[in-house]
């Protein structure tokens, strides 16, 4: 009898384990599709407040439907996919896709006519703009460069940039500073902030890193703790514990990147066939939701500068 | 009594549920194993495997890609053997203090504070890796390399702090099995060969260390595998660039191959990534045979 006691208690707590186990299981499952859901619920969430918003201001028209197409940068891609989640929880009708096959392939396709919208991350060549195509910069994307504190070099030119980042420079003295080692850190292949530093610098796959991290976060830390390091990050995290070279002369600010006097940004642009006014209201719709204040929210969130 | 355990029902259901966590547990990692070859040999057809395996340039985003991991995988072979080179011999020595040198007293206080060396989490080796040991590599450095006109000075980050990191982080898994393995020998060898005439510390390394030497080196293999398969913590020290395994330069390892780069990597060069993780896979594979059969052996001497 006794012996039956234990064997029973023995199974149910093999038995309190397995479902254990299988809750722990059920649980993990849960946290993966949490993710989309808790998505849709805040895109919900937003869609709402919208809704209220453009019911008081009595302009959105959320009845419409149909399909906007874009195609082009690459680097434009956290942006469309952030722009495209906001804007389709507002208009449920209306799907926006985008493929990213690089600027030029993108206002190729724009001109003949098989996108809505070329997307750009530069300003539009001439011979483009000629064929029809009109610039509509929706956001600026800004890199600054960063030094440790104790660095007594704050204006680099531009060339000297690029020969520091080929591995030409090696010492702070060759720049006027002290007698210092120049620790050159950079980001992994493949990120965005890399990909524009090197594209707006010429200066291709020509790096020598001596430290090459995944996280701005993580290059703003080793640069404050570095002596002799030098780094880039997007505009909007360098904070006190880093200085921000002025790049031939000019301060990497919001004002003089607008103005377009600093050399580490680029534009990018929503290229249209015909200005906006003479596109089809799905289209007008996209631009309008940008330049409303949720659209202008989800570019700042992401790091990148308003152009006006 | 045994024909009605077998009808019993609480008896049948407890063995399906034990059954069932079985077939998972197999699941897994038949499907891990398949996943991981399915997505890593595509690359390895695309680029070429000579191309992949034995070439030296990392340029993943280049106009004209290439995608050589030899530098990447000899940091990975290179790091593990000489953090174990270093923490086997620090580790076996504490362990044979605990057992054999220490009074109980002290033995007490040790290995549970060598027991949580384990618990620590490989992030916290990092951070203190990159707080305390690189601003230190990076004197060591300048003095090495004052007015050397080729060297690219790193910041202290480099193969070195992750050597020291990794040799420190492998420690407690090695003492904990050397211990197990050494308090399992015998007095009776130990009580001989003190009667012989040997003196202890003859004893300790002559028949003690001999006699354990399965054990310890099952607790070696188990090092190679932390080793092998630590990313956080090398991310966090070793600088990230792709360049040959030298003490003071910028290197990247397997794994910290994947966590750098498997955020924006788009087409091969994800793919590629995908192989990296399969031959970091076959190495902890290998690694994990080698312990097999080193049990298997064991258990054959005994």
């Amino acid at each position: 009898m006794k012996k039956k006691i234990t064997k029973t208690i023995v199974a149910a707590l093999t038995a309190l384990m397995a479902v254990g186990a299988l809750a722990g299981c059920g649980s993990n499952g849960d946290t993966n599709t949490d993710t989309p859901a808790e998505t849709s619920e805040n895109a919900t969430a937003e869609t709402e407040g919208n809704e209220a918003e453009a019911e008081g201001e009595g302009e959105a028209n959320t009845d419409l439907s149909g399909t906007i197409s874009m195609a082009g940068s690459t680097s434009m891609e956290k942006l469309c996919e952030a722009m495209m989640e906001s804007f389709m929880a507002e208009y449920p009708d209306i799907t926006v896709t985008s493929e990213y096959t690089g600027s030029s392939a993108g206002i190729e396709s724009l001109a003949q006519g098989s996108v809505d919208i070329g997307n750009s991350s530069r300003a539009l060549e001439e011979s483009e703009i000629e064929g029809g195509a009109v610039e509509n910069i929706v956001a600026i994307d800004g890199i600054a460069v960063i030094t440790d504190k104790e660095n007594t070099v704050t204006d680099l030119t531009t060339d000297q940039l690029k020969q520091i980042y080929t591995g030409e420079v090696k010492n702070w003295s060759e720049l006027g500073g002290k007698d210092e080692a120049i620790v050159v850190i950079g980001r992994e292949a493949g990120s965005g902030t890399r990909g524009a530093f090197e594209e707006l610098l010429e200066i291709e796959d020509a790096c020598a890193y001596a430290q090459e991290l995944d996280s701005t976060g993580g290059v703003l830390a080793k640069v404050a703790s570095t002596p002799g390091a030098i780094g880039y990050v997007s505009l909007d995290v360098v904070d006190d514990s880093v200085t921000s070279v002025k790049l031939d002369g000019v301060e990497a600010t919001e004002e003089n990147i607008v103005a377009g006097d600093y050399s580490l940004s680029r534009p990018f642009v929503m290229a249209t066939m015909g200005e906006i006014s003479e596109q089809n209201e799905l289209v007008q719709e996209w631009f309008s939701y940008i330049e409303s204040e949720a659209g202008q929210e989800v570019i700042t969130a992401i790091g990148l500068i308003l152009p006006n | 009594m045994n024909r009605k355990a077998k009808k019993n029902p609480v008896e049948i259901t407890a063995k399906n549920i034990v059954r069932i966590c079985a077939v998972i547990a197999i699941f897994a990692v038949c499907s891990i194993t398949i996943y991981m070859i399915a997505e890593g040999t595509p690359a390895l057809a695309k680029v070429g495997v000579p191309e992949l395996l034995f070439g030296t340039e990392w340029m993943p985003t280049a106009e004209n890609p290439s995608y050589g991991i030899l530098y990447i995988i000899l940091s990975s072979i290179v790091g593990t053997a000489l953090s174990v080179a270093i923490g086997v011999p620090i580790a076996l020595l504490t362990a044979v203090f605990l057992t054999d040198i220490a009074n109980k007293k002290l033995a007490a206080v040790v290995q549970p504070a060598v027991e949580l060396l384990a618990a620590i989490p490989s992030v916290i080796y990092g951070l203190l890796g990159m707080m305390i040991l690189n601003p230190l590599m990076y004197k060591l450095e300048k003095i090495i390399f004052a007015g050397s006109e080729t060297h690219q000075f790193t910041g202290g980050s480099n193969m070195l702090s992750a050597i020291i990191v990794l040799a420190i982080m492998i420690l407690p898994t090695v003492v904990n099995v050397s211990v197990s393995s050494i308090k399992a020998v015998s007095n009776n060898l130990r009580g001989a060969s003190l009667a012989l005439g040997a003196s202890k510390i003859q004893t300790i390394f002559k028949v003690v260390l001999p006699a354990a030497k399965s054990g310890i080196l099952t607790g070696v293999v188990l090092g190679i595998g932390r080793a092998l398969g630590e990313a956080m913590a090398i991310n966090m020290v070793a600088g990230g660039s792709v360049n040959l395994p030298l003490p003071f330069n910028s290197v990247r390892f397997l794994t910290t191959q994947l966590v750098s780069e498997m955020s924006y990597a788009e087409g091969l060069h994800r793919e590629v990534l995908f192989t990296v993780g399969l031959v970091l896979f076959v190495f902890i594979m290998i690694i994990n045979l080698i312990l097999q059969r080193m049990r298997k052996r064991a258990v054959e001497n005994d």
